[in-house]
């Protein structure tokens, strides 16, 4: 296993985590451009300009991008969060040169208008598509409530009219400021020939034009809000939490993270023995995002609606304790256990360490092996966790619910 | 019980899936729901150790589980770093043989069953599923595993007890094993720690033929879910790769033709796809899409004409890159020991056997635009049952069945 850097002129990195004992290779854009660098008028337009990738290029139909991946057989997707767009293909290393040509051609796609309008119809299939799916974007509605004025608040997918109301033209400019080389990152893992990749970047990407594009990275307030949203048509109640967390930068992420499993994964954590064990609820789990500048914990929770009041007591009551009293010895270990597994297992796959790889190196210009991170795990100790719970008390938070209720008192 | 086992030097991780044969087909009509219960009251603690033991010490060896209830089984499955398998297998061997089914626990469990209830009501993609595979097989081959509300309130101790007597038991049972660990090690292990299970008659299964027909769920949602269903071969046919074939063409890969027509070429969905299920005896392929109401009618229109154009045959090129993603997918299957224990557990339920790698790779090689035409011709897509979920019923064409 050895890792590989390069950075062309115009400020396109290129990295790969090369091990010549994969049967497979993975190739992809990690691109720094997410709702957050979006404005009101062009909600959702990142997302949208992920599908319109997929559409063609100067020298492709959108066809003839569907059919090429096809004929390699490659494992192609994409997705798009609050701060990042990645494309990616896993394939047979015979086609390594393929793939890479053709993802560095979509990269400048030609976002003709007639696919826009086609395309745009898909997307707003899409948003109604999780109107209907639980927990009914609960997910967006918090992060909207929680972040307010900060451009962590603006969600991913965008709403159906902002969708509706955008042009092509809007798209190409956000394009142009947001797809500069310096934001992008093209990350390759298992088998790789890094030569031929490098050479292959040179050549189809040494030409694009190193632009400014700025991001506004403020820390997020420190608010604790509560929202009810009645929906008549649901069955159960669903209830989501966001406390601030550690930042991608910030080393407490490894203590956050094992704190989560601790108070909050979905199987034997302190909100699994105390509500899903016994049935109160049909989900209670945590989880910790980092992100540029902030983080959150978040988490989510379902449960009838008569039990649900019940519920929030419990979870705060839960908070209460922990920012109290700490977490033992003994939970660290069983979470540093279930983590380090996890990361083992992920290791494994020639895909799972696309990601791995690439987000590292977008959010932190870093390199990990899956033995060092284990490391980063293990080091953790309680003193670590009562830390971050000190800085980021998971009381303070704003929470969200949707269901049958009309309204919900908020726990004290 | 069969232990199957292929090892993968290549990894540090281990995983097994152990398949016992109490699936919901077995739970009688007044209490649906049964093995679901039965399932969640077996991880309440087991030989020496409570529920809590239980799972704090699977969580110590590193072993990511997970447990499901089929139609033919209750599966108990962990993946874990290759040095932990000694120390989880004796626990699940306990699970499986001597579990504490604790009565005090039994309100606790019966709310968790509950809770799947609800979730699925809220779930409407799933509500099409479950009334479109429920009409496809009929009782009790297409039934969902969670039962209604009234029959897990009719669920006591000794229904939970009788359920675990008669299907936790070695006859069908299988145990699948893939990733880096000592045969001769494991195999012994295995044989101490199941060798005395013993084996109980089960009843036979009484089976009724399939509703089929359509039928449509009002529900005020913002888009129409629509699912259609016909007969297919099951996996252990002779023919299943030809069938798998023709489906891939419909519905593997951006270039397919459901992907192309329905929603590249007129935006009608965002989610559109078509699969081949299969059970023992039978096969059948479920499609499913999503649009917003006004745009349903076509949708389901341009979906059935596709199924009906199918009927005359793919071409050469749809079917070589079909066969690039197959090819991907099995060197990909290489990369999870979770996935190829999966499989093989699966093949060795359907078919007696494990088919290798290299012997799927023959198979995929094999088929081609002759075989697959000759499938279709001999068994056309014919006689859909649809169901639809919205604010508005749609028109389903006579044509179609």
């Amino acid at each position: 296993m050895q890792f590989r850097e390069h950075t062309l002129d115009n400020g396109l990195q290129v990295v790969a985590e090369v091990n010549p004992q994969s049967q497979a290779t993975a190739v992809g854009y990690f691109v720094s451009a997410g709702s957050r660098d979006e404005t009101d008028e062009v909600s959702g337009v990142s997302h949208f300009l992920e599908h319109m990738v997929f559409k063609g290029t100067p020298t492709r139909t959108a066809a003839d991008v569907n059919r090429e991946m096809d004929e390699m057989g490659s494992e192609a997707n994409a997705r798009t969060s609050e701060e990042h767009t990645i494309y990616h293909a896993t394939v047979l290393p015979e086609f390594q040169q393929r793939t890479v040509e053709l993802l560095c051609d979509l990269m400048r796609p030609s976002l003709r208008d007639e696919d826009f309008e086609t395309e745009k119809k898909v997307i707003l299939e899409e948003i109604m598509m999780y109107e209907d799916e639980p927990p009914f974007r609960l997910h967006d509605k918090c992060m909207e409530v929680h972040f307010g004025g900060h451009p962590l608040a603006r969600s991913v997918l965008g709403t159906l009219d902002s969708v509706g109301a955008m042009t092509s033209s809007q798209m190409q400019g956000y394009f142009q400021q947001r797809y500069s080389p310096a934001n992008m990152v093209l990350v390759a893992t298992g088998k790789v020939d890094f030569e031929q990749l490098v050479r292959q970047a040179e050549a189809s990407c040494g030409s694009w034009p190193q632009l400014d594009s700025l991001r506004q990275t403020p820390r997020a307030a420190d608010v604790s809000n509560f929202l009810s949203i009645e929906k008549d048509t649901a069955t159960q109640q669903y209830t989501c939490q966001i406390a601030n967390g550690p930042s991608a930068e910030d080393d407490d992420r490894f203590a956050a993270r094992l704190l989560s499993v601790i108070v909050g994964d979905d199987s034997g954590s302190r909100m699994y023995w105390d509500m899903v064990e016994t049935g109160l609820a049909e989900y209670s789990a945590m989880g910790c995002y980092e992100l540029q500048g902030t983080g959150v914990q978040m988490t989510f929770h379902c449960a009838s609606p008569e039990q649900t009041p019940e519920n929030l007591r419990r979870i705060h009551q839960l908070q209460l304790d922990v920012e109290r009293d700490g977490v033992t010895a003994e939970e660290v270990q069983r979470a540093q256990s279930k983590i380090c597994s996890g990361i083992v297992l992920q290791g494994e796959r020639t895909t799972s360490r696309l990601f791995a790889v690439g987000m590292n190196w977008l959010q932190r210009r870093q390199y990990r092996t899956t033995r060092e991170l284990v490391e980063e795990y293990k080091a953790v100790t309680p003193a670590d966790i009562a830390a971050v719970l000190e800085k980021h008390p998971l009381s303070r938070n704003t929470t969200v619910t949707i269901g049958p209720l009309g309204a919900v008192a908020k726990p004290n | 019980m069969v232990l199957v086992a292929e090892p993968m030097p290549w990894l540090e991780s281990v995983a097994f899936a152990l398949l016992t044969p109490a699936g919901c087909a077995v739970d009688p009509a007044d209490r649906l729901g049964l093995a679901n219960f039965t399932s969640e009251m077996v991880q309440r603690g087991c030989g020496e150790r409570d529920s809590r033991k239980f799972l704090e010490d699977l969580e110590l060896l590193g072993a990511d589980y997970s447990s499901a209830v089929s139609i033919s089984h209750s599966s108990f499955s962990a993946a874990m770093p290759a040095e932990n398998l000694t120390g989880v297998l004796p626990i699940f061997a306990d699970m499986v043989l001597r579990p504490l089914l604790p009565e005090d626990q039994l309100e606790a469990a019966r709310l968790v069953c509950m809770q799947d209830v609800r979730a699925m009501e809220d779930d409407v993609v799933q509500l099409v599923r479950e009334e479109l595979r429920l009409r496809r097989y009929g009782e009790p081959l297409g039934r969902a595993n969670h039962g209604r509300i009234e029959t897990l309130e009719a669920i006591t101790i000794d229904d939970v007890r009788r359920c675990f007597q008669q299907n936790y038991q070695p006859s069908d049972a299988i145990l699948s094993v893939a990733g880096k660990f000592d045969w001769p090690a494991l195999r012994d292990q295995v044989e101490s720690l199941f060798g005395d299970w013993r084996p109980v008659d089960a009843p036979p299964l009484q089976v009724h033929p399939p509703l089929l027909g359509h039928r449509h769920l009002q529900h005020d949602t913002s888009q129409t879910h629509i699912g259609v269903s016909f007969a297919s071969v099951p996996y252990r046919h002779a023919d299943y790769y030809q069938a798998r074939g023709a489906i891939g063409v419909l519905s593997d890969g951006a270039s397919s033709r459901l992907f192309t027509e329905i929603r590249e070429e007129r935006g009608l969905v965002y989610s559109v796809h078509a699969s081949c299920h299969s059970l023992r005896e039978q096969g059948a392929v479920f499609c499913y899409a999503g649009t917003s109401s006004q745009r349903a009618q076509e949708t389901l229109d341009v979906l059935l004409a596709e199924l009906n154009r199918i009927r005359q045959g793919v071409q050469a090129d749809e079917l070589d890159r079909l066969k690039a993603q197959f090819k991907t997918s099995l060197v990909l299957q290489q990369e999870s020991s979770r996935a190829r224990a999966a499989v093989m557990a699966g093949d060795w339920y359907h078919l007696q056997r494990v088919r290798t790698l290299e012997e799927v790779q023959r198979v995929v090689s094999g088929i081609t635009r002759e075989t697959v035409n000759a499938y279709l011709a001999a068994l056309p897509p014919f006689d859909f049952s649809i169901v639809t979920l919205g604010n508005q019923e749609l028109e389903i064409p006579v044509a179609v069945s």
